[in-house]
């Protein structure tokens, strides 16, 4: 193995590749500049958005209630709605979204619940649409605290205490540390960005370096120069790693930025609760460590695809459906319930997704991390002695 | 010197099966001399030069080059060969001075080597004007010359030019069969292929006229005239090919 070889092809590769603007692109511009803006743009807007519907004041109907003055009264105080006109047509009304929801209040409601006989008072609205879903959960609420000041009533009606009805408390504490409830939260997303990063940033170097050179005719010049193909390949293949190591490197460190500034607007937004998002250095290095041999495994699948292309275009046509197929397992691994077994250790791309979740939240299972890592090398190394021995076949070279 | 022996190149194509693209193919170049190898579009050229520059393998047969075997010594022979084709193209993204830099570093130059032969090299082909004009940016004679210099700067001692003159203009293409020349009177062997009987005629000292992958009659410009009783190398490669099986 000659070190001065593979240097020389790393050296000049990576020096027209950064002179390249498509390079730039997809190194800098994407995961530095886009992939930030998109998610704290998203996000920023999300919650101003929200914020602004909930100042919003919804459109209720009351159906019913005629017989029932003393809760139509305690109704109609509440300033927080305004109040519609009943109408039979209510359902199309909150489906056009017309009006948010509206209340039925049986008849004799009053009277049933004075004389504690079973009423239901049953609201209406459009599941899953923002407003309605609001606007029916202050109606719920309202109705919850007349519903308790009555139980309350009842209880001293009766000269019994309020606490009858709870004889405990139940308090919620939460025993991880800020770093594991952080780690828990961002291990979902993470090692999405940084394996989708690793692929984004070596599709466009891997398929220049091949199919591009191919396209161009300067491949034949490369063939006539002395160096061993392997040297060649191998040159190429440590740019394509470098390039795709430097785009999620870049993104990381652009999103952490990202995240600072979406923390302080979500924090705002959560009403002065601060949300725990701080990542721990040394996680965040592990499951950089955890991604290297991915990134090589990326490489060298990308180099071969392109090696096989006889185009930029026919390399991009075959790699449309290879990113369906690294995208799936890497959002598979964000799913809930989905957690990392022996089985799961072996499959690419979601082993290192699964496993890095497991490091952020700071549950580590050693004996799967090791599975994880070895399995990887092993395809990282497959992937790249592929690349090698089509570099060396002719027939693909010369693909016609 | 290039000697080849039997030397056979056989795709298998799905559509049209096997294609002996270069068959039998035996002949010897010697140094200071030009050996041409003259065919239509298909003939085996291409193929025939690939071989003797190791871009591909022989399917049987062998080749020396340089005193290296093509087969067993592939790097040995590319250390030693300048090839020069039509499919030879530039990297856009690097200039005139960064690519041959690279060439002569890729062929073990070591810099104090490597300056002052492509300073030479660079005034004697006039390139110092663009030496450092990205290679996308220059006209075709400019890449042309770059392309020269490559073949050039590790000084090799065989020359291989497939059609090096293929899309440039005449005088760019005078530059190049002046440069061919001035190769053999530096006692280089050179083999060259075109479809251009002028030039086959003008720079050949041997020439070989290959029809579907075999060499069909080879000698000099006199020894063909008299061996087919015609005067012109046009009508000696016509009746060639008409008389092929």
């Amino acid at each position: 193995m000659s070190l001065r070889n593979l240097g020389l092809v790393y050296r000049k590769e990576l020096r027209e590749l950064l002179r390249d603007r498509r390079t730039l692109i997809s190194m800098i511009v994407v995961p530095v500049i886009v992939m930030p803006l998109l998610m704290t743009g998203l996000a920023s807007t999300a919650a101003k958005l929200g914020g602004k519907v909930r100042k919003e004041i919804p459109k209720v109907m009351v159906l019913g209630g005629e017989d029932s003055p003393t809760t139509m009264t305690a109704l109609r105080a509440l300033n927080s709605f305004e109040w519609v006109p009943s109408s039979a047509d209510f359902t199309n009304l909150i489906s056009d979204k017309k009006i948010n929801a509206a209340v039925r209040l049986p008849g004799g409601f009053d009277a049933a619940v004075q004389a504690g006989a079973a009423a239901t008072v049953t609201i209406y609205d459009y599941e899953g649409e923002f407003k309605s879903s609001l606007a029916a959960q202050s109606l719920e609420q309202f109705f919850r605290s007349r519903r308790d000041l009555v139980v309350a009533q009842r209880l001293a009606g009766h000269q019994l205490p309020e606490k009858l009805l709870t004889p405990f408390e139940i308090q919620k504490t939460n025993v991880a540390s800020p770093q594991k409830v952080s780690g828990n939260i961002i291990g979902m997303i993470l090692p999405y960005i940084v394996i989708i990063m690793c692929l984004t940033g070596a599709i466009y170097p891997a398929t220049d370096m091949t199919a591009g050179e191919k396209e161009r005719g300067t491949m034949e010049t490369l063939l006539c120069s002395p160096v061993a193909r392997t040297h060649l390949v191998l040159g190429k293949g440590l740019v394509v790693l470098t390039m795709s190591l430097a785009t999620a490197c870049l993104s990381l460190m652009a999103n952490g930025v990202a995240l600072m500034l979406l923390k302080k607007t979500l924090s705002e937004s959560a009403k002065g609760n601060p949300l725990p998002l701080t990542i721990d250095p040394s996680s965040l290095l592990a499951v950089l460590v955890m991604m290297l041999p991915l990134a090589i495994f990326f490489s060298g699948a990308l180099l071969a695809v392109g090696l096989y292309s006889r185009s930029m275009k026919e390399a991009n046509s075959y790699l449309q459906p290879l990113m369906i197929i690294v995208v799936v397992p890497a959002v598979v691994a964000a799913l809930p319930g989905v957690e990392l077994n022996y089985a799961l250790a072996l499959v690419p791309v979601l082993n290192v997704s699964l496993a890095g979740r497991e490091i952020m939240s700071g549950l580590i299972h050693w004996n799967y991390i090791a599975v994880v890592f070895a399995s990887m090398c092993l395809y990282a190394a497959l992937a790249v002695a592929v690349a090698v021995a089509l570099f060396k076949r002719e027939s693909v070279l010369f693909r016609t | 010197m290039i000697e080849t022996r039997q030397l056979t190149k056989i795709f298998r194509d799905k559509k049209r099966g096997e294609i002996r693209a270069v068959d039998n193919v035996s002949f010897t170049c010697q140094p200071g001399r030009i050996f041409g190898l003259l065919g239509g579009n298909g003939a085996g050229k291409t193929t025939c030069l690939r071989l003797l520059a190791t871009i591909l393998r022989p399917t049987s047969g062998d080749a020396t080059v340089g005193g290296y075997e093509v087969v067993a010594q592939p790097e040995k022979v590319r250390a030693n060969i300048g090839f020069l084709s039509t499919g030879t193209a530039l990297y856009g993204r690097l200039t005139a001075r960064e690519l041959v830099e690279y060439f002569g570093r890729l062929h073990g130059l070591t810099e104090d080597v490597l300056r002052p032969r492509l300073d030479a090299l660079f005034t004697a082909l006039d390139m110092n004007e663009f030496r450092d004009g990205r290679c996308d940016k220059l006209s075709t004679g400019m890449k042309q010359k770059v392309s020269i210099a490559r073949t050039l700067i590790h000084d090799p001692p065989v020359m291989i030019f497939d059609e090096p003159t293929h899309g440039l203009d005449v005088l760019a293409a005078r530059a190049v069969v002046a440069f061919i020349r001035e190769c053999r009177a530096r006692g280089k062997t050179v083999i060259f292929s075109t479809h251009v009987m002028s030039e086959m005629e003008k720079l050949c000292d041997t020439i070989a006229i290959i029809h579907h992958g075999r060499i069909m009659a080879e000698g000099s410009l006199a020894q063909l005239r008299d061996q087919f009783a015609c005067q012109g190398l046009e009508d000696i490669f016509v009746r060639v090919v008409e008389e092929a099986p």
